[in-house]
């Protein structure tokens, strides 16, 4: 066990190495920098004052000096300022973390809490009416856009309440818990759709097993045989894709922080990467990045908690 | 073979009939089966594969897939209650309590993700109404008696960790956890090595001896007939066509599908007249298994059988008593009865 781990946390550095080779060739291969944004925005021409910022910038250097300056910033935990805000990079990102955290992690909960047990439903009715109802909401979460999702029920919002619920920190933590619970909706029903087509096709697969005609012959009720034999087995591989729908959650999130106006990380990546906020845009993609691979890791030692022939073995 | 049968019938079965009802007509995969079977006593079903023995276990417990299959026909009378008529509630009560069943793939019939000790302990939760402690303790002492070595570690153990051997007696364990009135072994000891097999045999023989079991043994294999059944009944598509008791069946076969299974086994070294120079040549029934939603007219053995005549084609013979406790049902029996040397 030890050793195994020992072996994902270097393998997890090599990625994250990739990731910030990759981030930081994207940032640079994207025509202008932020004194041409500044520059072209303001309307201003002198070649003097721009080459200045440039300069105090350090974006003259040679881009693998600038690499390994941010790098061995990141290391030490500088992790630099704000181009715009000219604020120190973590107090810019670190107050937004939580905002984007708790909507991601309520959208995946949803989806969960939805996608397995109506997934469960649509196997053991297969073929039903019930079973084609489950299936035609969950093919409409895989074809909907989640920002036309977003604007849908923004417009319903207008339309029956006269009103959209707004974005306040001032909230207490449970008015903004109530808030985000439609915009987590909004993001989650994608993840929601894909467990719950998982979800029925690995149960339909175990409920074939001889080991659930063994439950049965026992006397185990249906509810038993369903929840107790079949689903423990059937969870296995939608594990796998909670895992990967959390990664593909910051895409919807994205916009649906936007739609909703909600103030996370998602929607100031954006923001940052328009402004070419390298600073911002590095390590909030460098966060998001560890995040991604903290849950791969944590998904696959789950494995090992549920099905006792994947034994984690040094 | 020795030990003392009971003369209580426990389970009647009569008339059992289930269909398949399929897009490509309707599968009789059992029509019109009936047997009796009594406390202490191993009857055993033999026929060939898709000959409608699995099938009968099956709906005895009722866990025919439904659909497509549904047992249309007949009453299974255990201890007097018919099951077939049994709500599902009822039912469940009955399955693994009264009656309980084992199966052929101890690699696949065990659930993968809990301990053996839960799996052999569900049984007793359900139907004695033990906490769950006093289950798991009980079914360690299940499993001593199933001669697991190191019981107490074996239960807190996973299926993928037991050999299939192991597997099976723990299988034997569940099933016999509440001391049930019939069990059914679908093929025991096919998926097991030889010298697992008498084993796990002597092991079923052993606690029925014990508990007074009424024993259902399907199986292909004539030598486990052999080794523990006391009456056999032949099943060849779908439908009963020889019964006896053990001795006389092997001894007097009267239906040429069973003179033909017999014939195909092989027999070096049983008949001390089969010398070297002699060889027994292997005999094999021409011909394969009539597809069951497509049967001949007449005895569906017909279109194999040497001894068919018109009137095999044209109609179904009759199952009769040919000779005392003999039955079968062949129009030529008494020409297909031939003693094996």
């Amino acid at each position: 066990m030890g050793s195994y781990l020992i072996r994902r946390i270097l393998l997890m550095l090599l990625t994250l190495f990739g990731v910030s080779v990759l981030i930081f060739t994207l940032l640079r291969l994207v025509p202008g920098n932020i004194a041409d944004i500044l520059f072209d925005a303001a309307g201003m021409i002198d070649p003097v004052e721009k080459q200045k910022i440039i300069r105090e910038l350090g974006l003259d250097q040679p881009l693998v000096v600038q690499y390994m300056q941010w790098i061995s910033g990141l290391l030490r935990g500088d992790l630099g300022f704000s181009y715009i805000s000219e604020k120190p990079t973590i107090d810019e990102i670190a107050p937004r973390i939580p905002i984007t955290a708790s909507l991601a992690a309520m959208a995946l909960t949803l989806s969960v809490i939805t996608g397995v047990p109506l997934g469960v439903i649509s196997a053991v009715r297969q073929n039903t009416k019930l079973d084609y109802a489950l299936r035609v909401f969950s093919l409409s979460g895989l074809s909907l856009p989640s920002f036309w999702l977003g604007l849908l029920i923004l417009m319903g919002f207008v339309h029956w309440f006269g009103t959209i619920p707004i974005y306040d920190r001032n909230n207490t933590p449970l008015e903004q818990l109530a808030f985000m619970l439609v915009p987590a909706m909004a993001v989650g029903y994608r993840a929601s759709a894909l467990i719950m087509r998982l979800t029925r096709s690995s149960m339909l697969e175990v409920l074939r097993q001889d080991y659930i005609r063994t439950a049965r012959s026992k006397g185990v009720s249906d509810t038993g045989v369903n929840y107790d034999h079949a689903l423990r087995n059937a969870v296995v591989p939608v594990i796998t894709i909670i895992g990967i729908e959390a990664a593909f959650l910051i895409g919807g999130l994205i916009v649906t922080e936007t739609v909703f106006n909600i103030p996370g990380v998602a929607r100031f990546l954006v923001e940052a990467i328009r402004m070419r906020d390298y600073p911002i845009v590095q390590n909030l993609v460098m966060f998001i990045a560890f995040s991604v691979v903290t849950i791969n890791l944590l998904v696959d030692l789950a494995y090992s908690l549920i099905d006792p022939r994947i034994r984690i073995t040094d | 073979m020795d030990q003392q049968v009971n003369t209580q019938d426990v389970l009647k079965v009569n008339g059992l009939t289930t269909y398949f009802f399929t897009r490509r007509g309707v599968v009789k995969a059992v029509d019109d089966v009936s047997f009796t079977v009594r406390a202490g006593e191993t009857l055993a079903i033999v026929g060939e594969s898709g000959c409608g023995k699995s099938i009968t276990a099956l709906s005895l417990m009722r866990l025919i897939p439904s659909p497509p299959g549904r047992t249309i026909a007949g009453t299974v009378m255990l201890d007097g209650t018919d099951l077939l008529q049994l709500s599902e509630p009822k039912m469940r009560q009955m399955r693994g309590n009264k009656i309980s069943m084992i199966f052929q793939e101890p690699m696949t019939a065990l659930n993968p993700l809990l301990t053996i000790g839960r799996q052999v302990a569900e049984t007793l939760i359900l139907h004695q109404n033990m906490s769950r402690q006093a289950a798991q303790a009980r079914a360690v002492e299940m499993l001593k008696f199933v001669k697991i070595p190191e019981a107490e570690q074996r239960a807190r153990e996973y299926p993928h960790q037991l050999s299939g051997g192991m597997r099976q007696r723990a299988m034997i364990a569940m099933a016999l956890a509440c001391n049930p009135r019939v069990l059914i072994c679908d093929e025991p000891t096919t998926a097991l090595d030889v010298t697992i097999q008498a084993q796990i045999l002597e092991l079923i023989v052993e606690l029925q001896r014990n508990f007074g079991t009424a024993v259902i043994l399907i199986t292909h294999d004539l030598g486990v007939v052999a080794e523990t059944a006391h009456r056999v009944i032949v099943m060849y598509a779908g439908r009963k066509v020889e019964e006896a008791s053990a001795e006389e069946l092997f001894h007097r076969p009267l239906h040429p599908y069973m003179n033909g299974l017999l014939g195909s086994i092989p027999r070096v070294g049983l008949t001390k007249r089969a010398t070297a120079s002699e060889h027994v040549a292997l005999q094999e029934i021409p011909g394969i298994v009539p597809a069951l939603n497509d049967l001949p007219i007449g005895c569906a053995f017909a279109p194999r059988c040497p001894n068919a005549g018109d009137k095999c084609r044209a109609a179904i013979p009759p199952f009769e008593e040919k000779l005392p406790g003999h039955f079968a049902a062949c129009w030529h029996s008494d020409v297909g009865a031939k003693v094996p040397t």
